[in-house]
C-alpha cells in the first residue's frame, strides 16, 4: 500500500484528495490495524455499520474494494471502500468507476461526528493550517489535554511530507498505544505548547480521530507508565525523560531533551564542537536495544557528511531518533527537517561551554536576531551549557519560528534547570548502569521528568535514600544519642551496666538486621522476626541472660560469612550493647514504640538506681572501645573476605571459559 | 569470500540468470586485478559479448581498493548506455558504499541493507533502464 495520494487495489489506482486522505488515514487508525496493515474485522464492521448503508451495498463494497478476495482489509482495500461508501452514500452505483470523480466524504454515524469536528476546514493547505490549527486548538477539547497533544505525535515529521509520515504514526499508536502517553504529556508540561509549532500539526489531525476510539486509553495512559526504553546506560534514561517531551512533532527535539542530548554528548566527548567516533557512538548506541538495522539506518539519517563521526547536531539528531523509534515511532526514510544539523530553533543559544550546569541566562544576544529574543533569551536558559549549537544555525532558522520560543519557554524553563543539576551527577553513573525494566511506571507531572530521569538512570544513587533502615548500621550518632538519653539509668542491677556503654551501636555490623536491641525497655517489643530473636530486652533483666544468648545466635546468624570463632565472644558482647542501640534505628518500624519506650524507660530508669555519671561514662567508655575493636575486626574480616570472594569469582569465570571451550568439542 | 553484499536486478524475472552471470563473471575480475599489481581500482570492462543466443548483455566490472568488487550486468540492446555512463555509475557506487561503510553499525562482510544504497541502485537502475 503506497502512502502517497493514492489508494490501489488490485492495480486500480484511485486519487484522494488531501481531505479524503486525512479522513481515511484517521478512518483507518480508527480500524486498529495490526502490524501488516491489516484492519481489525470487527472495527470495519462497525464503521461500515456506522455509514448506514444496507448490508448489500456493504457486501458489495466489500466485494469491489477487493478485500473479499483477500480475507482482510488492508490499507487500499480500506481506501477504496471508504471511497465507495461515500459513492453508495451519494448514490452512485458501488463500482470501481464511480469512485473516480469527486466525492464527498462518506458519512458514518457516530464516527464522523467527530471527525467532521475535527476537519473544520477542510482546505488543508500549509498556509490555512494555522487557522486550522487555531480551530482546532479552539473547538478541540483543550482540557483533555491530551487531544491536543495527541495531535502532534501523528503530525507529520516533516511539513513537506505530506501524508505519509502522518500515517504512518497514526498506525503505529494502535500498535504502541503506549508510546502516546507520552503526548499527553507533552501536552501537559506545556499547556501553550499545543500552539506551539503546529504548523505541521494540521496533519495531526488525523490523529484526532484516533483520540475518538480511545482517548480513554489515553487519558488512562497519561498517568501510567511509560515504556521505558530500555537503553542500558543514558539512552534509557535519555528516551524515558524524553518521551514527556514530545508535545510538538516528534521530529523536534525539545529543549529539555537538547540538554540531555548535550550532557550525554558530553559523557562521550567533553568538546562539543568535535566528533563523536563512529565505534565510540556505535557502542553507545548500541545500548540502547535497538535492532543493529535500525541503528545502522538511523545512523545513515543522521551522519549527514557521511564522515563516520557524528558532530554534536548530528548526535542529537540520531539520540532523537533512537528516543522515537523506542517511542513506537517508525523511523522516517529521509531526515525529517527538523532534525537536520542545520536546523536551530529559534530558543537555541550557543553558550560558551564552559559552564556546567549553571542555570541558565547566559544567552547570546548576538545569536538571537529579532523578534522574542527575550523569550528566547530565556528559553535559552535552559540551554546553559549548550555550546553545541553553533551560532550559525541559531541565526539561521529562529525566524522561522519565532512563535514557537515563547510558548515553550514555561514549562521547560525550571525543569530543564533542575534537571541539568541531576543529570550532571547521574550521567556518569548512567553509562555503566542497566536498566532493570521496560516499562517503569511514571505519573506524568511536570516534574516527572527529574523522576524519569532518574528513573531511566538506574540509579546507582537513587535520589532520596531512604535512610539507611536501621536494621543495618545506624548512624552511630543517632543510636549514641538516642541511647544516651534513653539510658539515663539501666538499672545497674544486671550486669548491663556494663553493656549499657555500648552506645556506639557499631555500624560496623552490617550484615544482619542483627542485633537490633531495644533500648525500649519495653518487653518483647521486637519489630522483626529477626530482631525479635535478637532483640534483648535490656530493660529486663529477666530476659537478659536470653538477650545474650539471642545476641550471640544475632551475631553468628550475622556474620555468617566464616565468622571468625574468635570474635563470637567479642561479637557476642559487642552485640549485647548495640541491641538497645539498634532498636533505636529503627524507629519507622517501631516509631510508636521507642518514643513511648524512651519516656518509659527513661521514668524506669531514673527510677532505679542511679548509678554515679563517672562510672558510667567509664563503662560507656570501655563499652565503646570493645565495640571499636570489633568494628575493625570485622572491617577486616570483611575485606579478606571480599577478597576471597573476587578470588573465588575470578576462579569461576576462567573454569566457565575452559568448559565452553571443551564444549564444543564435547558436542563434536 | 566471494559471496555478494548486495545484488539486485530490475526486471525480476530471470534474476537468477543474473546472478549466475555475476557469479561467473567474478572469476574474470580476479584473473583481471591478480595480473596485474597496478592499479585495483581501475575499471575494467567486461565485454562478453553474446553468452547466450537468445540475449546479449554486457558485464561491467569494477574493483575498490579493498578488493569489493561491483558487477554491471547491461542488456546489450541497451546501446544508449555508454562508457563514461557506466563509469559514472560505478562511480556512484562506490560512493555510495563508502557511505555504507561509513556507518559503524554496519559489519564489513555483511550483507547491505542501507536504504540509502538501495535508493541510488534504483535511481540508477531506473536511469539506465
Amino acid at each position: 500500500m503506497d502512502q502517497g495520494s493514492a489508494a490501489g487495489t488490485g492495480g486500480t489506482f484511485i486519487s484522494l484528495s488531501d481531505t479524503e486522505q486525512r479522513c481515511y488515514s484517521g478512518l483507518y487508525a480508527l480500524c486498529q490495524p495490526d502490524s501488516s496493515g491489516k484492519l481489525a474485522a470487527g472495527k470495519v464492521a462497525e464503521l461500515f455499520r456506522a455509514s448506514q448503508l444496507p448490508a448489500e451495498t456493504l457486501h458489495q463494497v466489500t466485494e469491489v474494494c477487493g478485500a473479499k478476495r483477500l480475507g482482510y482489509f488492508g490499507c487500499g482495500q480500506f481506501y477504496v471502500a471508504l471511497k465507495l461508501m461515500a459513492a453508495a452514500q451519494v448514490g452512485l452505483p458501488v463500482r470501481l468507476e464511480s469512485v473516480a470523480g469527486e466525492l464527498p466524504l462518506p458519512v458514518f454515524v457516530g464516527i464522523m461526528n467527530e471527525l467532521e469536528m475535527r476537519y473544520p476546514n477542510h482546505p488543508s493547505t500549509n498556509e490555512s493550517q494555522p487557522h486550522i490549527l487555531g480551530s482546532l486548538t479552539g473547538s478541540a477539547p483543550r482540557p483533555p489535554a491530551d487531544r491536543p497533544v495527541l495531535r502532534h505525535p501523528d503530525t507529520s515529521m516533516d511539513k513537506q511530507e505530506a501524508w505519509s509520515p502522518p500515517r504512518s504514526p497514526g498506525i503505529s499508536p494502535p500498535r504502541s498505544p503506549s508510546a502516546y502517553r507520552s503526548y499527553p504529556y507533552g501536552a501537559q508540561r506545556n499547556g501553550t505548547d499545543t500552539l506551539l509549532a503546529h504548523d505541521g500539526n494540521v496533519p495531526g489531525r488525523l490523529s484526532v480521530p484516533q483520540e475518538n476510539s480511545s482517548p480513554s486509553h489515553y487519558s488512562l495512559k497519561l498517568q501510567s507508565e511509560h515504556p521505558v526504553i530500555t537503553c542500558v546506560a543514558s539512552v534509557e534514561r535519555l528516551v524515558e525523560r524524553a518521551e514527556i517531551d514530545y508535545s510538538d512533532e516528534p521530529w523536534r527535539i525539545t529543549e529539555e531533551q537538547r540538554e540531555y542530548y548535550t550532557n550525554q554528548f558530553r559523557s562521550l566527548q567533553p568538546d562539543l564542537n568535535a566528533l563523536i567516533m563512529g565505534t565510540v557512538a556505535k557502542n553507545f548506541f548500541t545500548k540502547s536495544k535497538l535492532p543493529i538495522p535500525e541503528l545502522s539506518h538511523i545512523w545513515e539519517l543522521s551522519d549527514v557528511d557521511k564522515d563516520g563521526a557524528l558532530t554534536f547536531p548530528e548526535f542529537c539528531t540520531a539520540f532523537h531518533l533512537i528516543v522515537a523509534r523506542k517511542n513506537g515511532y517508525p523511523l522516517p526514510e529521509t531526515l525529517p527537517a527538523t532534525l537536520r544539523p542545520g536546523f536551530v530553533e529559534p530558543g537555541v543559544v550557543t553558550v560558551p561551554p564552559s559552564e556546567a550546569t549553571e542555570p541558565l541566562i547566559v544567552f547570546d544576544d548576538k545569536m538571537m536576531p529579532g523578534a522574542n529574543q527575550l523569550e528566547m533569551g530565556s528559553v535559552d536558559l535552559q540551554m546553559t551549557s549548550r555550546p553545541g549549537v553553533t551560532a550559525k544555525q541559531d541565526t539561521r532558522d529562529e525566524s522561522r519560528k519565532p512563535e514557537f520560543s515563547p510558548k515553550r519557554i514555561p514549562d521547560p524553563h525550571e525543569k530543564p534547570i533542575q534537571r541539568v543539576s541531576t543529570l550532571k551527577p547521574d550521567s556518569p553513573q548512567e553509562l555503566d548502569a542497566n536498566m532493570k525494566s521496560r516499562t517503569r511506571p511514571r505519573s506524568y507531572s511536570s516534574t516527572s521528568i527529574d523522576d524519569a530521569m532518574k528513573k531511566v538512570e538506574e540509579p546507582p544513587t537513587p535520589p532520596p535514600r531512604p535512610q539507611k533502615t536501621h536494621s543495618r548500621a545506624s548512624s552511630l550518632d543517632l543510636n549514641k544519642l538516642f541511647q544516651q538519653s534513653g539510658q539515663g539509668s539501666r538499672p545497674s542491677q544486671h550486669s548491663l551496666s556494663a553493656k549499657s556503654g555500648w552506645l556506639p551501636p557499631p555500624p560496623a555490623l552490617p550484615p544482619r538486621p542483627p542485633a537490633t536491641q531495644i533500648f525500649s525497655f519495653l518487653p518483647g517489643s521486637e519489630k522483626s522476626s529477626q530482631k525479635a530473636v535478637q532483640q534483648p530486652n535490656f530493660a529486663d533483666f529477666s530476659k537478659f541472660r536470653e538477650e545474650q544468648e539471642s545476641s550471640v545466635r544475632g551475631g553468628l546468624s550475622t556474620e555468617d560469612l566464616a565468622p571468625p570463632k574468635s570474635d563470637s565472644t567479642l561479637r557476642h558482647q559487642g552485640h549485647a550493647p548495640q541491641k538497645p542501640v539498634r532498636r533505636k534505628l529503627h524507629p519507622e518500624s517501631e516509631s510508636a514504640t521507642p518514643p513511648s519506650a524512651t519516656p518509659y524507660s527513661a521514668a524506669t530508669l531514673t527510677k532505679s538506681t542511679q548509678r554515679p555519671p563517672p562510672k558510667q561514662k567509664r563503662e560507656i567508655q570501655m563499652a565503646i572501645r570493645k565495640n571499636r575493636e570489633t568494628n575493625a575486626v570485622l572491617t577486616r574480616l570483611n575485606s579478606e573476605l571480599q577478597q576471597q570472594l573476587k578470588v573465588v569469582h575470578r576462579e569461576r569465570v576462567t573454569l566457565e571459559s575452559q568448559l565452553e571451550l571443551l564444549r564444543p568439542v564435547a558436542s563434536t | 569470500m566471494n559471496c555478494p553484499l548486495y545484488i539486485r536486478s530490475v526486471p525480476t524475472q530471470g534474476e537468477l540468470k543474473f546472478h549466475y552471470t555475476v557469479h561467473t563473471s567474478l572469476d574474470v575480475v580476479e584473473e583481471k586485478i591478480s595480473g596485474v599489481g597496478k592499479a585495483l581500482a581501475d575499471q575494467r570492462e567486461l565485454y562478453l559479448g553474446l553468452l547466450y543466443p537468445t540475449e546479449d548483455y554486457k558485464v561491467y566490472g569494477y574493483v575498490t581498493n579493498s578488493k569489493v568488487k561491483f558487477v554491471i550486468v547491461v542488456d546489450s540492446s541497451n546501446t544508449s548506455l555508454r562508457d563514461n555512463e557506466i563509469r559514472s555509475m560505478f562511480r556512484k557506487l562506490h560512493n555510495s558504499f563508502t557511505d555504507v561503510m561509513c556507518n559503524p553499525f554496519y559489519n564489513p562482510g555483511d550483507p547491505i541493507q542501507s536504504k540509502a544504497f538501495d535508493s541510488i541502485v534504483s535511481t540508477m537502475m531506473v536511469q539506465a533502464c
